[in-house]
């Protein structure tokens, strides 16, 4: 009786079973979805890439898929690029790829889909550029596969049955004037329609690439500085709060 | 505190010297040097005779003896051939230390209860020195490792308890520590006895805790123990096949079982390999040899894979008879896996809760895979390294091989600081870089071609960009031009280049190169 006492008010000595289930269960939860950048959350359906899943990143958005993997990559994941002899290493590093988990098979050549089978058997995302249409019985097969064993299929292009659709949309790139400054960073849309409950598109603007070349949030709109007088040269100098004005250093 | 211990050092004089006749066959009776940073390190007999001396300029070495062999200084040479030198003598006496190249020590215990006496030890050692490498040495005996070295050079066996008297008697500049023997001469002490009789207390004190090391060793005190050289194990794998083999998959089966026996040498002594050496004899008695480099972790598949890749490929290219030179139809007689850059395998474990190991594992399994489908060149890992261009700046090497970045400043395992690259592109780097740049051509706009001169003038803002036959896209900002020019002292090297950071009106951003008065697009920034 007096151990019951004892072990009974405080409630946190023993765990109920039903309880452990629960914890469990949150545990297989995190376990199944291949983690990305927190920006990219409210844009996943379930806040990260769910193993087995095959999401389709539209061409010409290099950027997205690097920051796909480096969100990935920085979790532990082993990912390898099939098909894609172009990907710039030094901006894959930069977005925060671990390039010693990074495997690259920039021609796999008329055994594309044995190739890309084989990877989805350990690596934990393949992005596959297939070198030209897939007949739908390939990419099911290629799909099924990375169903069972719980990789993540990031086909570049059009895929039939991805189960979401990541599309960039054009960019707008800050920094660069005539004939003087340079590319600093790019102010995107990304775009994710899907089937099922991801079957409203969701839009979400971030700064990709961010001046370090990684995935970073849109900055609040700046507070109004002065806006520079046309043949005054320089603008006034304005008390702005401070963090912004760090923000602005940086960029600059 | 302990005496030290009773020391034989086998000393082989002017090592650098015979070290690069007996690897490069400079004829070392003629007067030779051993050069390094323009001074001479070390020198040959005939050339002390003509008044060379360690130490002196090249110029003024030749200015004494003009029939002078100059031969550059490579430690390496030096150590690998005193190998066999230290074999020889590890024949005889058990536990060598060795020094430095050209320089061994021992204690004399064992040896000298053996072969009957201190000399007749010190005899025998030269004697094996001398006919089973052809290599002169001289012996001495004394009481720890330094003083044996000085006995060495005067071939002496100094009697124990006696090396005291012998170090007092010698010059200071024996220490080998130019600036203290500097001061210590201006003090007025000229031997080591001197310098034994301060006391050590202040010794410390004035001079700091090399000198004080210094001190002990003059008044032979050193009791440091011997650090003793173990025998490298024997690592190899050999099989010699009765039946010669000539067809792949048997050569798959015999690769495995020697795989096996490999992997488990080399894991019964904690080990790892860096690097894996295939050797094989043809039965026209041609010797194969390759080396695969690996990042350490070779697992029996691993090795039976890279095994199978070369016997593969020898094979076939035997049968094919594709080299004329060779009769066709050479099978292999004789195989043999040689480890090398072994390490202890500690950091080759699993992780704690095995997740770590076991990810890595399984991809590494799959990038086998298809490394057998498409060969072992075809699955790449990245390193980045200097350069300028962002192409420039990442070396492809295949998967499974070491991921050493090109050679730094520092020496090889050392990370260089990052150099500074003029011209290297600021960051963010483009994400796609063109494997062949695409031509394109730059009009301003009144439509006409725009040029970069000589001194980096631009003839005209560039308002059109027109890529290989698309249609022209109007180009809404534009930056540079920002030169490169490298290796402009290699003649057939050189590249000169100016590149211009590019934003189109639809958003699109690139990089653009103007290289010997052509456009071309050389990465996107997609």
């Amino acid at each position: 009786m007096a151990v019951l006492e004892l072990v009974e008010p405080t409630g946190h000595a023993i765990q109920r079973a039903s309880d452990l289930a629960g914890a469990a269960a949150a545990l297989g939860r995190v376990d199944r979805l291949v983690p990305v950048d927190p920006e990219l959350h409210p844009l996943l359906p379930e806040g990260g890439l769910r193993r087995g899943s095959t999401v389709a990143v539209a061409p010409g958005a290099s950027s997205l898929v690097l920051a796909l993997l480096a969100g990935a990559s920085a979790a532990g994941a082993w990912s390898a690029v099939v098909g894609m002899p172009g990907l710039g290493i030094l901006a894959a590093s930069q977005a925060g790829v671990a390039l010693e988990r990074l495997a690259l098979v920039p021609e796999p050549g008329p055994e594309w889909a044995t190739v890309v089978a084989a990877l989805l058997d350990g690596v934990d995302l393949v992005v596959a550029v297939p070198p030209g249409p897939v007949p739908a019985r390939v990419a099911s097969r290629l799909a099924a596969r990375a169903r069972q064993r719980g990789s993540v299929l990031l086909p570049v292009g059009r895929w039939e049955g991805a189960a979401l659709t990541l599309t960039a949309g054009p960019g707008v790139w800050e920094g660069l004037g005539a004939g003087h400054g340079r590319l600093r960073c790019r102010e995107l849309t990304i775009t994710a329609q899907g089937r099922g409950a991801a079957g409203r598109p969701r839009r979400l603007r971030v700064r990709l690439p961010d001046p370090t070349g990684r995935l970073a949030a849109v900055l609040p709109p700046a507070p109004a500085l002065a806006a520079p007088v046309p043949g005054r040269g320089r603008p006034a100098l304005a008390v702005i709060d401070g963090e912004s004005v760090t923000e602005e250093v940086r960029a600059a | 505190m302990t005496r030290p211990v009773r020391t034989l050092l086998a000393w082989c004089p002017d090592w650098p010297v015979i070290a690069a006749q007996i690897e490069v066959g400079v004829p070392a009776r003629e007067p030779v040097a051993v050069l390094h940073g323009n001074r001479v390190v070390a020198c040959s007999p005939a050339a002390r005779a003509e008044g060379v001396r360690r130490g002196l300029r090249r110029r003024e070495a030749q200015s004494r003896c003009p029939q002078l062999v100059a031969v550059g200084h490579d430690p390496g040479r030096d150590a690998r051939a005193f190998e066999p030198v230290v074999a020889a003598i590890e024949q005889v006496v058990a536990g060598v230390e060795v020094v430095r190249p050209g320089c061994c020590a021992m204690a004399v215990r064992g040896a000298a209860r053996y072969f009957g006496g201190e000399q007749p030890a010190a005899e025998r050692i030269v004697e094996q020195v001398a006919q089973e490498c052809g290599v002169e040495a001289q012996a001495g005996i004394a009481d720890g490792v330094f003083a044996a070295g000085l006995a060495a050079r005067a071939g002496r066996v100094v009697p124990p308890g006696q090396t005291p008297g012998f170090l007092a008697g010698v010059e200071v500049g024996v220490l080998d520590r130019p600036e203290l023997t500097d001061r210590l001469r201006r003090l007025g002490i000229r031997t080591l006895g001197e310098f034994a009789a301060l006391p050590a207390g202040d010794v410390l004190t004035r001079f700091g805790f090399d000198a004080a090391l210094a001190h002990r060793l003059a008044g032979s005190t050193d009791d440091r123990p011997l650090t003793v050289r173990r025998p490298p194990a024997e690592l190899t794998a050999t099989e010699e096949f009765d039946e010669p083999i000539d067809r792949v998959d048997v050569a798959a089966f015999a690769a495995r079982s020697l795989a096996r026996r490999l992997h488990d040498t080399l894991a019964g002594h904690g080990l790892a390999c860096t690097r894996l050496g295939i050797e094989a004899v043809t039965t026209h008695g041609q010797e194969l040899h390759r080396t695969w480099r690996h990042d350490g972790l070779l697992t029996v598949s691993a090795i039976t894979d890279r095994v199978r890749w070369q016997l593969e490929g020898w094979l076939t290219r035997s049968l094919a008879g594709g080299d004329p030179a060779r009769p066709a139809g050479g099978g292999i007689r004789w195989l043999r896996l040689v480890p090398d850059g072994v390490l202890a395998q500690a950091g080759q474990q699993p992780g704690l809760w095995g997740e770590v190991g076991e990810g890595r594992s399984r991809a590494h399994r799959a990038l086998a895979r298809v490394q057998g489908l498409l060969g072992p060149a075809s699955v790449l890992t990245a390193v980045l390294r200097g350069g300028r261009s962002p192409a420039d700046q990442v070396r492809l090497v295949p998967w499974g091989e070491e991921r050493a970045p090109a050679v730094t400043a520092g020496g090889p395992g050392i990370p260089a600081a990052p150099e500074p690259w003029p011209g290297q592109l600021p960051a963010p780097a483009p994400a796609t870089v063109l494997t062949e740049p695409a031509p394109a051509t730059v009009q301003d706009a009144r439509g006409q071609p725009v040029t970069v001169s000589a001194r980096l003038a631009v003839s005209a803002a560039p308002a059109w960009l027109r890529i290989a036959d698309d249609l022209p896209a109007r180009i809404a900002g534009w930056t540079g031009p920002w030169p490169v020019h490298e290796r402009w002292w290699a003649p057939g090297e050189a590249r000169r280049r100016a590149r211009f950071q590019v934003r189109l009106a639809d958003g699109r951003a690139l990089l653009l190169v103007r290289s010997e008065g052509r456009w071309c697009v050389e990465a996107w920034y997609d």
